[in-house]
Protein backbone atom coordinates (compact mmCIF):
# COMPACT_ATOMS: atom_id res chain seq x y z
CA UNK A 1 0.00 0.00 0.00
CA UNK A 2 2.84 2.45 -0.80
CA UNK A 3 3.08 4.16 -4.27
CA UNK A 4 5.77 2.73 -6.60
CA UNK A 5 8.57 4.37 -7.72
CA UNK A 6 8.61 7.80 -10.11
CA UNK A 7 9.99 10.99 -10.92
CA UNK A 8 8.32 14.01 -9.62
CA UNK A 9 7.37 17.62 -11.22
CA UNK A 10 5.80 20.62 -9.92
CA UNK A 11 5.38 22.85 -13.05
CA UNK A 12 4.44 26.32 -12.07
CA UNK A 13 2.80 27.03 -15.53
CA UNK A 14 0.28 25.47 -17.73
CA UNK A 15 3.18 25.90 -20.57
CA UNK A 16 5.45 24.51 -18.59
CA UNK A 17 2.84 21.34 -17.79
CA UNK A 18 2.55 20.89 -21.31
CA UNK A 19 5.85 21.30 -22.49
CA UNK A 20 6.27 18.12 -19.90
CA UNK A 21 3.51 16.06 -21.40
CA UNK A 22 5.47 16.70 -25.02
CA UNK A 23 9.01 14.97 -23.32
CA UNK A 24 7.93 12.20 -20.86
CA UNK A 25 7.00 9.03 -21.22
CA UNK A 26 4.18 7.31 -19.09
CA UNK A 27 3.53 10.52 -16.76
CA UNK A 28 0.11 10.73 -14.71
CA UNK A 29 -1.42 14.55 -14.18
CA UNK A 30 -1.62 14.61 -10.23
CA UNK A 31 -4.88 17.11 -9.49
CA UNK A 32 -6.58 16.48 -6.14
CA UNK A 33 -5.01 13.32 -5.55
CA UNK A 34 -8.41 11.81 -4.21
CA UNK A 35 -8.43 9.01 -7.09
CA UNK A 36 -5.17 8.61 -7.91
CA UNK A 37 -3.24 8.95 -4.97
CA UNK A 38 -4.85 5.36 -3.79
CA UNK A 39 -4.46 4.08 -7.36
CA UNK A 40 -0.91 4.48 -6.90
CA UNK A 41 -1.08 2.96 -3.19
CA UNK A 42 -2.67 -0.01 -4.79
CA UNK A 43 -0.68 0.09 -7.49
CA UNK A 44 -3.28 -0.08 -10.13
CA UNK A 45 -1.17 2.52 -11.84
CA UNK A 46 2.67 2.85 -11.94
CA UNK A 47 3.43 5.89 -14.38
CA UNK A 48 7.45 6.85 -14.33
CA UNK A 49 6.51 10.49 -14.30
CA UNK A 50 4.41 12.53 -11.38
CA UNK A 51 3.27 15.96 -12.77
CA UNK A 52 1.75 17.78 -9.72
CA UNK A 53 -0.95 19.95 -11.15
CA UNK A 54 -0.89 22.05 -7.16
CA UNK A 55 1.73 24.99 -7.66
CA UNK A 56 0.47 25.37 -11.36
CA UNK A 57 -0.96 29.39 -11.48
CA UNK A 58 -4.03 30.60 -12.81
CA UNK A 59 -6.08 26.88 -12.62
CA UNK A 60 -8.15 28.01 -9.28
CA UNK A 61 -11.27 30.48 -9.84
CA UNK A 62 -14.70 30.40 -10.08
CA UNK A 63 -15.85 33.31 -12.19
CA UNK A 64 -19.19 34.54 -13.49
CA UNK A 65 -19.61 35.15 -17.22
CA UNK A 66 -21.99 36.46 -18.92
CA UNK A 67 -23.95 33.38 -19.53
CA UNK A 68 -22.76 31.50 -16.54
CA UNK A 69 -19.60 30.48 -15.01
CA UNK A 70 -15.97 29.62 -15.94
CA UNK A 71 -14.30 27.42 -13.09
CA UNK A 72 -10.35 26.22 -12.98
CA UNK A 73 -9.58 22.67 -13.45
CA UNK A 74 -7.74 22.86 -10.02
CA UNK A 75 -10.60 24.52 -8.01
CA UNK A 76 -11.18 22.58 -4.71
CA UNK A 77 -14.89 20.69 -4.50
CA UNK A 78 -14.86 22.76 -1.34
CA UNK A 79 -14.71 26.33 -2.57
CA UNK A 80 -17.29 25.35 -5.30
CA UNK A 81 -19.78 24.09 -2.00
CA UNK A 82 -19.23 27.25 -0.27
CA UNK A 83 -19.46 29.17 -3.42
CA UNK A 84 -21.86 31.81 -3.75
CA UNK A 85 -22.44 31.73 -7.38
CA UNK A 86 -22.36 28.26 -7.34
CA UNK A 87 -25.84 28.01 -4.83
CA UNK A 88 -27.51 31.08 -6.76
CA UNK A 89 -26.96 30.07 -10.02
CA UNK A 90 -26.32 26.53 -10.14
CA UNK A 91 -28.36 25.16 -7.30
CA UNK A 92 -27.89 21.49 -8.93
CA UNK A 93 -24.15 21.44 -8.39
CA UNK A 94 -24.69 23.26 -4.94
CA UNK A 95 -27.08 20.21 -3.81
CA UNK A 96 -24.90 17.93 -5.90
CA UNK A 97 -21.39 18.69 -4.02
CA UNK A 98 -22.81 17.49 -0.50
CA UNK A 99 -22.41 13.87 -1.74
CA UNK A 100 -18.93 13.79 -3.13
CA UNK A 101 -17.30 11.83 -0.57
CA UNK A 102 -16.79 13.79 2.30
CA UNK A 103 -15.50 17.22 3.85
CA UNK A 104 -11.36 15.66 3.88
CA UNK A 105 -11.72 14.54 0.43
CA UNK A 106 -13.62 17.74 -0.74
CA UNK A 107 -10.77 19.76 0.85
CA UNK A 108 -8.05 18.24 -1.50
CA UNK A 109 -10.24 17.32 -4.67
CA UNK A 110 -10.63 19.32 -7.45
CA UNK A 111 -13.40 19.85 -10.19
CA UNK A 112 -11.10 18.63 -13.17
CA UNK A 113 -9.58 16.19 -12.33
CA UNK A 114 -12.77 14.84 -10.95
CA UNK A 115 -14.19 15.00 -14.69
CA UNK A 116 -10.72 13.61 -15.94
CA UNK A 117 -10.94 10.81 -13.62
CA UNK A 118 -14.30 10.06 -14.80
CA UNK A 119 -15.70 7.91 -12.59
CA UNK A 120 -19.46 7.37 -14.46
CA UNK A 121 -20.99 7.89 -10.69
CA UNK A 122 -18.94 10.67 -10.14
CA UNK A 123 -21.48 13.80 -9.19
CA UNK A 124 -19.86 16.82 -10.83
CA UNK A 125 -19.67 14.33 -13.91
CA UNK A 126 -23.36 14.26 -13.74
CA UNK A 127 -23.78 18.04 -13.24
CA UNK A 128 -21.27 18.78 -16.24
CA UNK A 129 -23.25 16.44 -18.29
CA UNK A 130 -26.43 18.20 -17.08
CA UNK A 131 -25.70 21.21 -17.70
CA UNK A 132 -24.10 21.20 -20.84
CA UNK A 133 -21.04 21.96 -20.10
CA UNK A 134 -17.82 22.98 -22.18
CA UNK A 135 -14.26 21.50 -21.29
CA UNK A 136 -11.15 23.37 -22.12
CA UNK A 137 -8.05 21.56 -22.94
CA UNK A 138 -4.24 23.18 -23.40
CA UNK A 139 -2.24 21.06 -25.62
CA UNK A 140 0.96 21.64 -27.80
CA UNK A 141 -0.86 23.45 -30.88
CA UNK A 142 -2.76 25.52 -27.90
CA UNK A 143 -6.31 25.62 -26.40
CA UNK A 144 -9.00 23.42 -27.79
CA UNK A 145 -12.94 23.23 -26.35
CA UNK A 146 -14.67 20.05 -26.07
CA UNK A 147 -18.09 20.03 -25.29
CA UNK A 148 -19.26 17.62 -22.36
CA UNK A 149 -21.42 15.29 -24.50
CA UNK A 150 -18.54 14.24 -26.33
CA UNK A 151 -16.17 14.12 -23.19
CA UNK A 152 -16.69 10.75 -21.74
CA UNK A 153 -15.49 8.47 -24.95
CA UNK A 154 -15.35 5.02 -22.91
CA UNK A 155 -14.68 4.11 -18.92
CA UNK A 156 -12.89 6.19 -16.94
CA UNK A 157 -11.60 7.69 -20.21
CA UNK A 158 -12.09 11.32 -21.18
CA UNK A 159 -11.45 12.81 -24.61
CA UNK A 160 -8.37 14.63 -23.23
CA UNK A 161 -5.37 13.53 -25.10
CA UNK A 162 -2.27 11.98 -23.31
CA UNK A 163 -0.75 15.14 -24.17
CA UNK A 164 -3.03 17.81 -23.02
CA UNK A 165 -4.46 19.08 -19.61
CA UNK A 166 -7.91 20.29 -18.92
CA UNK A 167 -7.38 23.71 -17.97
CA UNK A 168 -11.33 25.33 -17.01
CA UNK A 169 -14.97 24.15 -17.59
CA UNK A 170 -17.87 26.63 -18.85
CA UNK A 171 -20.99 26.43 -17.37
CA UNK A 172 -24.32 27.64 -19.07
CA UNK A 173 -27.09 28.85 -16.37
CA UNK A 174 -30.34 28.11 -16.40
CA UNK A 175 -33.22 30.72 -16.24
CA UNK A 176 -33.26 31.90 -11.92
CA UNK A 177 -36.54 30.13 -11.63
CA UNK A 178 -35.50 26.68 -13.10
CA UNK A 179 -36.33 23.68 -10.95
CA UNK A 180 -33.08 21.40 -10.23
CA UNK A 181 -32.58 18.41 -7.98
CA UNK A 182 -29.85 16.05 -7.34
CA UNK A 183 -30.78 12.27 -5.83
CA UNK A 184 -28.08 9.50 -5.30
CA UNK A 185 -28.65 5.97 -3.79
CA UNK A 186 -25.81 4.68 -2.14
CA UNK A 187 -25.46 2.52 0.68
CA UNK A 188 -23.59 5.00 3.41
CA UNK A 189 -23.45 8.84 2.64
CA UNK A 190 -20.44 9.83 0.93
CA UNK A 191 -20.24 6.53 -0.61
CA UNK A 192 -19.83 6.09 -4.59
CA UNK A 193 -23.71 6.10 -5.81
CA UNK A 194 -24.86 2.82 -7.01
CA UNK A 195 -27.56 5.22 -9.24
CA UNK A 196 -28.23 8.79 -9.23
CA UNK A 197 -30.04 11.29 -10.88
CA UNK A 198 -29.66 14.84 -11.98
CA UNK A 199 -32.26 16.78 -13.45
CA UNK A 200 -32.78 20.62 -14.46
CA UNK A 201 -36.25 21.92 -15.62
CA UNK A 202 -38.21 24.96 -16.86
CA UNK A 203 -41.58 25.52 -16.32
CA UNK A 204 -44.40 28.17 -18.15
CA UNK A 205 -46.44 29.83 -16.06
CA UNK A 206 -49.32 26.88 -17.22
CA UNK A 207 -46.85 24.11 -15.15
CA UNK A 208 -45.78 22.81 -18.46
CA UNK A 209 -42.46 21.72 -18.63
CA UNK A 210 -40.60 23.40 -21.24
CA UNK A 211 -37.19 22.07 -21.10
CA UNK A 212 -36.10 18.98 -19.64
CA UNK A 213 -32.40 17.50 -18.90
CA UNK A 214 -32.03 14.03 -17.09
CA UNK A 215 -29.11 12.37 -16.16
CA UNK A 216 -28.59 9.39 -14.44
CA UNK A 217 -25.03 8.31 -13.50
CA UNK A 218 -23.35 5.05 -12.31
CA UNK A 219 -25.47 3.28 -14.40
CA UNK A 220 -22.96 2.56 -17.09
CA UNK A 221 -19.17 3.19 -18.03
CA UNK A 222 -20.07 6.87 -18.47
CA UNK A 223 -22.97 9.51 -17.38
CA UNK A 224 -26.13 9.08 -19.80
CA UNK A 225 -28.68 11.31 -20.56
CA UNK A 226 -32.12 9.74 -20.39
CA UNK A 227 -32.93 11.66 -23.59
CA UNK A 228 -36.26 9.62 -24.28
CA UNK A 229 -37.58 10.75 -20.86
CA UNK A 230 -36.67 14.07 -21.36
CA UNK A 231 -38.37 14.52 -24.52
CA UNK A 232 -41.54 12.91 -23.27
CA UNK A 233 -41.48 15.33 -20.69
CA UNK A 234 -41.63 18.72 -22.62
CA UNK A 235 -45.35 20.08 -22.71
CA UNK A 236 -46.29 18.00 -20.06
CA UNK A 237 -47.98 19.47 -16.46
CA UNK A 238 -47.08 15.96 -14.54
CA UNK A 239 -50.00 15.15 -12.33
CA UNK A 240 -51.38 11.98 -11.26
CA UNK A 241 -49.04 8.64 -12.26
CA UNK A 242 -47.51 10.66 -15.42
CA UNK A 243 -44.42 10.75 -13.91
CA UNK A 244 -43.94 7.26 -12.90
CA UNK A 245 -44.63 5.84 -16.33
CA UNK A 246 -42.30 8.68 -17.94
CA UNK A 247 -39.93 7.16 -16.04
CA UNK A 248 -40.46 3.51 -16.96
CA UNK A 249 -38.08 4.44 -20.33
CA UNK A 250 -35.05 4.50 -17.45
CA UNK A 251 -35.46 0.55 -17.57
CA UNK A 252 -33.94 0.23 -20.73
CA UNK A 253 -30.83 1.74 -20.20
CA UNK A 254 -27.91 0.33 -20.63
CA UNK A 255 -26.56 -0.77 -16.70
CA UNK A 256 -23.40 -2.64 -15.86
CA UNK A 257 -23.31 -5.99 -13.59
CA UNK A 258 -20.85 -5.39 -10.39
CA UNK A 259 -20.26 -6.56 -7.00
CA UNK A 260 -22.37 -3.52 -5.69
CA UNK A 261 -25.67 -4.55 -7.85
CA UNK A 262 -26.57 -5.90 -10.93
CA UNK A 263 -27.76 -4.62 -14.18
CA UNK A 264 -31.31 -5.01 -13.63
CA UNK A 265 -31.34 -3.68 -10.17
CA UNK A 266 -29.67 -0.58 -11.52
CA UNK A 267 -32.12 0.01 -13.90
CA UNK A 268 -34.90 -0.04 -10.95
CA UNK A 269 -33.35 2.34 -8.85
CA UNK A 270 -32.71 4.65 -12.46
CA UNK A 271 -36.45 4.98 -12.49
CA UNK A 272 -37.00 5.65 -9.03
CA UNK A 273 -34.03 7.94 -8.66
CA UNK A 274 -35.07 9.72 -12.09
CA UNK A 275 -39.10 10.31 -10.73
CA UNK A 276 -37.70 11.18 -6.95
CA UNK A 277 -35.47 13.80 -8.81
CA UNK A 278 -38.32 15.06 -11.26
CA UNK A 279 -40.94 15.65 -8.41
CA UNK A 280 -38.60 17.25 -6.58
CA UNK A 281 -37.31 19.49 -9.25
CA UNK A 282 -41.27 20.15 -10.66
CA UNK A 283 -42.33 21.06 -7.15
CA UNK A 284 -38.91 23.38 -6.93
CA UNK A 285 -40.03 24.84 -10.36
CA UNK A 286 -43.33 25.74 -9.50
CA UNK A 287 -42.79 27.14 -5.97
CA UNK A 288 -44.16 23.76 -4.24
CA UNK A 289 -41.27 23.08 -2.43
CA UNK B 1 15.97 4.94 -1.77
CA UNK B 2 14.09 6.99 -5.55
CA UNK B 3 14.34 10.54 -6.31
CA UNK B 4 14.40 12.54 -3.51
CA UNK B 5 13.46 16.66 -2.35
CA UNK B 6 14.62 18.47 0.29
CA UNK B 7 11.36 20.18 1.96
CA UNK B 8 10.57 22.71 4.30
CA UNK B 9 7.27 22.18 6.57
CA UNK B 10 5.68 23.45 9.62
CA UNK B 11 3.97 20.91 11.62
CA UNK B 12 2.73 22.16 15.01
CA UNK B 13 4.50 25.16 15.13
CA UNK B 14 7.74 23.51 14.72
CA UNK B 15 9.35 24.17 11.18
CA UNK B 16 11.28 21.13 9.71
CA UNK B 17 13.81 21.15 6.95
CA UNK B 18 13.68 16.94 5.83
CA UNK B 19 15.08 15.12 2.78
CA UNK B 20 12.14 13.12 1.51
CA UNK B 21 11.75 10.42 -1.19
CA UNK B 22 9.44 12.10 -3.80
CA UNK B 23 6.91 8.74 -3.36
CA UNK B 24 6.67 8.76 0.15
CA UNK B 25 2.99 9.67 1.26
CA UNK B 26 2.60 12.68 3.79
CA UNK B 27 1.18 10.14 6.69
CA UNK B 28 4.64 8.32 6.11
CA UNK B 29 6.38 11.26 6.33
CA UNK B 30 5.06 12.38 9.51
CA UNK B 31 5.00 9.04 11.07
CA UNK B 32 8.32 7.58 10.42
CA UNK B 33 10.14 10.87 9.16
CA UNK B 34 8.89 13.25 11.87
CA UNK B 35 8.07 10.34 14.55
CA UNK B 36 5.06 11.70 14.79
CA UNK B 37 2.70 8.72 15.40
CA UNK B 38 -0.01 9.78 16.54
CA UNK B 39 -1.48 10.21 12.88
CA UNK B 40 -2.77 6.90 12.22
CA UNK B 41 -2.79 4.69 8.90
CA UNK B 42 -5.69 2.01 8.61
CA UNK B 43 -6.09 1.69 5.23
CA UNK B 44 -3.81 3.81 3.23
CA UNK B 45 -6.30 4.52 0.45
CA UNK B 46 -8.43 6.97 1.72
CA UNK B 47 -11.35 5.62 3.10
CA UNK B 48 -11.08 5.01 7.24
CA UNK B 49 -9.99 8.55 7.83
CA UNK B 50 -7.68 7.94 10.79
CA UNK B 51 -5.10 9.80 9.18
CA UNK B 52 -6.56 13.14 8.79
CA UNK B 53 -4.50 16.05 9.57
CA UNK B 54 -4.75 20.03 8.92
CA UNK B 55 -3.06 21.02 6.27
CA UNK B 56 -3.13 24.93 6.03
CA UNK B 57 -6.67 24.66 8.29
CA UNK B 58 -8.24 22.62 6.04
CA UNK B 59 -9.02 18.65 7.11
CA UNK B 60 -7.42 16.16 4.91
CA UNK B 61 -6.31 12.76 4.69
CA UNK B 62 -2.31 12.53 4.82
CA UNK B 63 -2.38 9.16 3.02
CA UNK B 64 -3.61 10.78 -0.09
CA UNK B 65 -0.70 13.50 -0.42
CA UNK B 66 2.74 13.06 -1.31
CA UNK B 67 5.27 14.30 1.70
CA UNK B 68 6.97 16.72 -1.48
CA UNK B 69 3.44 18.28 -1.60
CA UNK B 70 3.58 19.46 1.79
CA UNK B 71 6.86 21.89 1.54
CA UNK B 72 6.50 25.59 2.19
CA UNK B 73 2.72 24.40 3.63
CA UNK B 74 1.39 24.02 7.34
CA UNK B 75 0.44 21.06 9.11
CA UNK B 76 -1.85 20.74 12.27
CA UNK B 77 -1.49 16.61 13.76
CA UNK B 78 -3.50 15.12 17.01
CA UNK B 79 -0.12 16.38 18.62
CA UNK B 80 -0.55 20.19 17.78
CA UNK B 81 -3.98 20.00 19.48
CA UNK B 82 -3.75 20.45 22.89
CA UNK B 83 -2.83 24.12 24.44
CA UNK B 84 0.10 22.19 26.71
CA UNK B 85 1.17 18.94 27.89
CA UNK B 86 -0.78 19.32 31.14
CA UNK B 87 -4.39 20.54 29.68
CA UNK B 88 -6.10 19.25 27.19
CA UNK B 89 -7.97 20.93 24.40
CA UNK B 90 -11.83 21.08 25.48
CA UNK B 91 -12.75 18.69 22.47
CA UNK B 92 -10.02 15.82 23.31
CA UNK B 93 -11.58 16.46 27.30
CA UNK B 94 -15.06 15.86 26.06
CA UNK B 95 -13.89 12.58 24.49
CA UNK B 96 -12.19 11.58 27.82
CA UNK B 97 -15.02 12.41 30.29
CA UNK B 98 -17.68 11.00 27.29
CA UNK B 99 -16.51 7.62 26.72
CA UNK B 100 -15.49 9.23 22.81
CA UNK B 101 -13.20 6.07 22.41
CA UNK B 102 -12.35 3.04 23.09
CA UNK B 103 -9.26 1.59 21.83
CA UNK B 104 -8.66 4.94 20.59
CA UNK B 105 -7.09 4.12 16.92
CA UNK B 106 -9.87 6.48 15.22
CA UNK B 107 -9.62 8.90 17.76
CA UNK B 108 -6.69 11.36 16.27
CA UNK B 109 -8.55 11.46 12.51
CA UNK B 110 -11.81 12.28 14.19
CA UNK B 111 -10.37 14.96 16.46
CA UNK B 112 -8.86 16.65 13.64
CA UNK B 113 -12.12 16.49 11.77
CA UNK B 114 -14.05 17.60 14.59
CA UNK B 115 -11.35 20.65 15.06
CA UNK B 116 -12.00 21.98 11.76
CA UNK B 117 -16.00 21.49 11.64
CA UNK B 118 -16.79 22.91 15.10
CA UNK B 119 -14.65 26.12 13.62
CA UNK B 120 -16.44 26.66 11.31
CA UNK B 121 -20.29 25.40 12.51
CA UNK B 122 -20.14 26.14 16.18
CA UNK B 123 -23.48 25.48 17.18
CA UNK B 124 -24.28 22.27 15.49
CA UNK B 125 -26.87 19.60 15.23
CA UNK B 126 -26.60 16.04 15.83
CA UNK B 127 -27.47 15.20 12.33
CA UNK B 128 -24.00 17.39 11.16
CA UNK B 129 -21.79 15.85 13.17
CA UNK B 130 -22.60 13.00 12.17
CA UNK B 131 -22.78 13.87 8.31
CA UNK B 132 -18.97 15.35 9.64
CA UNK B 133 -17.46 12.12 10.95
CA UNK B 134 -19.06 10.10 7.79
CA UNK B 135 -15.35 9.58 6.40
CA UNK B 136 -14.34 8.57 9.53
CA UNK B 137 -14.30 5.15 10.87
CA UNK B 138 -14.96 3.80 13.92
CA UNK B 139 -15.09 0.01 14.83
CA UNK B 140 -15.96 0.40 18.75
CA UNK B 141 -18.38 2.92 19.75
CA UNK B 142 -20.98 2.44 17.16
CA UNK B 143 -20.38 6.72 16.88
CA UNK B 144 -22.87 6.91 19.61
CA UNK B 145 -19.89 8.48 22.51
CA UNK B 146 -18.82 10.06 19.69
CA UNK B 147 -21.62 12.24 18.93
CA UNK B 148 -21.78 13.08 22.47
CA UNK B 149 -18.68 14.05 22.55
CA UNK B 150 -18.35 16.26 19.97
CA UNK B 151 -21.82 18.38 20.74
CA UNK B 152 -20.44 18.58 24.78
CA UNK B 153 -17.17 19.73 22.91
CA UNK B 154 -19.38 22.33 21.03
CA UNK B 155 -21.26 23.78 23.93
CA UNK B 156 -17.55 23.96 25.93
CA UNK B 157 -15.62 25.84 23.26
CA UNK B 158 -18.72 27.96 23.06
CA UNK B 159 -18.33 28.66 26.50
CA UNK B 160 -14.74 29.42 26.32
CA UNK B 161 -15.20 32.19 24.31
CA UNK B 162 -17.84 33.35 25.64
CA UNK B 163 -15.63 33.81 28.89
CA UNK B 164 -13.28 35.09 26.73
CA UNK B 165 -14.96 37.31 25.04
Amino acid sequence: MKPPPFSYHDPKTVAEVVGLLATLDNAKLLAGGQSLMPMLNFRYVQPDHIIDLNRVEGLAYIRETADGMEVGAMTRQRDLEFSDLVEKRFPLMHEAIGSIGHRQTRNRGTIGGSLCHLDPSAELVSCAMTLDATVVVAGPNGRREIEFADFPVAYLTSAVEPNELLTAIRFPAWPAKHGYAFVEFARRHGDFAIVSAAVLLEVDGAGKITRAAVTLGGMGTGPVRASELEKTLIGRAPSGDFLRQACESCRTLEALDDVHAPASYRQHLATVMSRRALEKAYARATGKA
Amino acid sequence: MGETRKIAVTVNGKRYEEDVEVRVTLADFIRHQLGLTGTHLGCEHGVCGACTILFDGRSARSCLMLAVQANGHEILTVEGIAPGPDKLHPLQQAFHENHGLQCGFCTPGMLTTLIEFLRDNPDPTEQEVRIAISGNLCRCTGYQNIVISALDAAKRLKAEAGHQA
